[in-house]
């Protein structure tokens, strides 16, 4: 373990632990987010009125707009001069998400990503081999600072470059991988071609992430790849890759480190606190973040959580592995996706109309967006350059605005089907073999 | 002088093409002529009809996307190098041409070609300085 005192500290004073941190968090942001300071005000709470975990019941949540409201920095609890490194996720449309971190926050950013490396089996000596994208997402630098700081020899790869990224892992000898699920397979079959066999690699373990995955498609990777494949949990809001991972002993549920982070799992419809076991939306609440705390941040994420000791030793409580979002949310190649950034995109070009499907499939272990177009008068032509010239202006703007490329399909109008109410506007055939 | 073509949006899947023709012919429009551009996902039909205010109204009724375009119907001499010499006078006057294709009926001896030009008037300028004949939509539509 990376931090045995801490990893392993018992229930009770885990949770003494957690209250005082909650308590300083809701001081700071009380005092330095006016947005905070309003929501308790509001639910008619001062930060020194909760007195125990459960009084957290009673408070309010944040959601991913409160964060698009305050773009960018709005919801910060820390002077600008005192951050040192800002990330952005996607929004739900044009606007990133945008997170700060202060110099402690990136310590303990790369502690916690070390223990995560080290729950995965992974230790001094090793050669990771990081393919999460570097940049404003957060996966590639989250990996790295922890792949340092646990001190691991790290490879910064980023994503894409598959040729590129075989040649190294052989070459270099990499014993640990980081990327998303799909990309590892994809990668073990794009080394066939070039006549290197991942079986025969160095590679030990590979810790995967930033998409939903199964247990058929862990056996699928760990049979082609032959290494131990680990599922790691985290979103930038709040921290990044290392909120959760899997413990290389059990490998049931991934173990959230409760000293930073107080996960709850809620009625996604009613907002009522669920009992351990029970399937729902993860909620969670920052105790340890000076850049940006969040209080009750709803994940959108559905999975269940289990205070059951653990073979590895560890008394952080599991969460299980994502079954699903509570919104419409898509992970297309480790790229967040809502139909509604697709829908501004669609409706920021003149004559189309907003009715649209998006289809998503998983080929040769790579996941495809299609994206159907319904062709009414005002775009339509005689000539078919304008028509392809139409598509493929979509799909270059997809790509601008959202970082993925897709096929934008056009199709008959009425051929989308039109539903009561709220329109269908996602078919998902991305079997993840449950 | 001009000729008014109806085209049609066409899904690249079995039957449309026969759902366009069966609802046209329930409706007793004659087609005169017609072509099919395709690409691997869709296609464009291209008709030139007897009647083509009912042919739009028919077909948006069914809810096809329909639109009309002016194109140019001429008379193309039925001997080696007819065509040709018609290319040409576009070409010195820099015309281009985005389709064409050819009418079923011929106009006396000779063939009639349909032009879609990207410059139409120029084009129909040019054609009858060089004294090439252009048959009007109404002898069209009824030959």
């Amino acid at each position: 373990m990376f931090n045995e005192e801490f990893e392993t500290l018992p229930r009770p004073a885990l949770e003494a632990l957690q209250l005082k941190r909650l308590q300083t968090m809701l001081e700071r942001i009380y005092a330095n987010v006016p947005f905070y300071r309003q929501a308790l005000d509001k639910a008619g709470i001062k930060p020194s009125q909760v007195k125990s975990l459960e009084d957290l019941q009673r408070l309010p949540f944040t959601y991913k707009q409160d964060m698009r409201d305050s773009y960018p920095y709005g919801l910060f609890a820390a002077r600008m001069e005192d951050i040192v490194r800002i990330h952005a996720s996607s929004g739900t449309t044009g606007k990133p998400t945008v997170v700060g971190y202060t110099r402690k926050d990136i310590e303990t950013w790369s502690e916690l990503m070390a223990r995560s490396f080290a729950a995965a089996g992974v230790h001094r000596g090793d050669i990771i081999h990081n393919s999460y994208g570097y940049g404003l997402f957060t996966g590639g630098l989250g990996a790295h600072y922890g792949a340092e700081r646990l001190g691991a020899s790290v490879i910064p790869m980023s994503g894409g470059n598959t040729k590129k990224q075989i040649m190294i892992m052989k070459d270099f000898g990499s014993t640990v991988l980081t990327c998303t699920p799909s990309y590892s397979l994809f990668m073990s079959e794009a080394a066939v071609e070039e006549n290197v066999d991942f079986r025969n690699l160095s590679l030990r373990v590979g810790i995967f992430g930033a998409e939903p995955w199964s247990d058929s498609m862990r056996k699928e990777i760990e049979g082609k790849l032959n290494l131990s494949a680990i599922d790691i949990y985290g979103l930038s809001e709040i921290m990044g890759p290392g909120v959760a991972i899997e413990c290389q002993e059990a490998k049931q549920g991934l173990h959230i480190w409760e000293d930073h982070f107080i996960p709850e799992i809620i009625n996604p419809d009613t907002g009522a606190v669920l009992p351990p076991g029970s399937l729902g939306e993860l909620v969670i609440t920052t105790i340890t973040k000076e850049g940006i705390p969040l209080l009750r941040y709803r994940t959108r994420d559905i999975t269940s959580i289990t205070y059951a000791p653990c073979v590895c030793g560890r008394t952080h409580a599991r969460i299980a592995r994502m079954s699903g979002r509570s919104d419409d949310m898509l992970i297309i190649r480790g790229v967040n996706v809502f139909p509604s950034q697709i829908e501004s995109i669609l409706m920021g070009i003149e004559g189309v109309e907003p009715h649209y499907v998006l289809i998503v499939d998983r080929k040769e272990n790579l996941d495809v967006l299609e994206v159907q177009v319904e062709v009414g008068e005002n775009i339509f032509s005689d000539e078919v350059k304008h028509l392809q010239a139409l598509s493929h202006g979509i799909e270059k703007e997809i790509k601008d605005m959202l970082g993925i490329s897709c096929k934008v399909r056009l199709v008959e109008p009425k051929t989308i089907a039109r539903s009561e109410g709220k329109a269908k506007r996602v078919i998902d055939n991305r079997s993840l073999g449950k | 002088m001009q000729v008014e073509q109806i085209s049609i949006f066409i899904e690249n899947k079995s039957g449309r093409l026969a759902e366009v023709t069966r609802i046209l012919g329930e409706n007793c429009i004659n087609i005169r002529t017609l072509s099919l551009a395709d690409t691997s996902d869709f296609g464009i039909l291209r008709l030139i009809v007897n009647d083509r205010e009912k042919a739009c109204s028919v077909l948006k009724s069914n809810g096809f996307t329909v639109n009309r375009t002016e194109v140019v119907a001429v008379e193309v001499p039925d001997r080696p190098g007819g065509l040709s010499a018609i290319l040409q006078a576009l070409d010195r006057a820099s015309i281009n041409v985005e389709y064409m294709y050819a009418f079923v009926e011929r106009c006396g001896e000779n063939a009639v070609m349909i032009f879609r030009f990207d410059e139409t008037a120029k084009a129909i300028t040019t054609l009858q300085s060089n004294n090439f004949s252009i048959l009007p939509g109404e002898r069209l539509y009824t030959m």
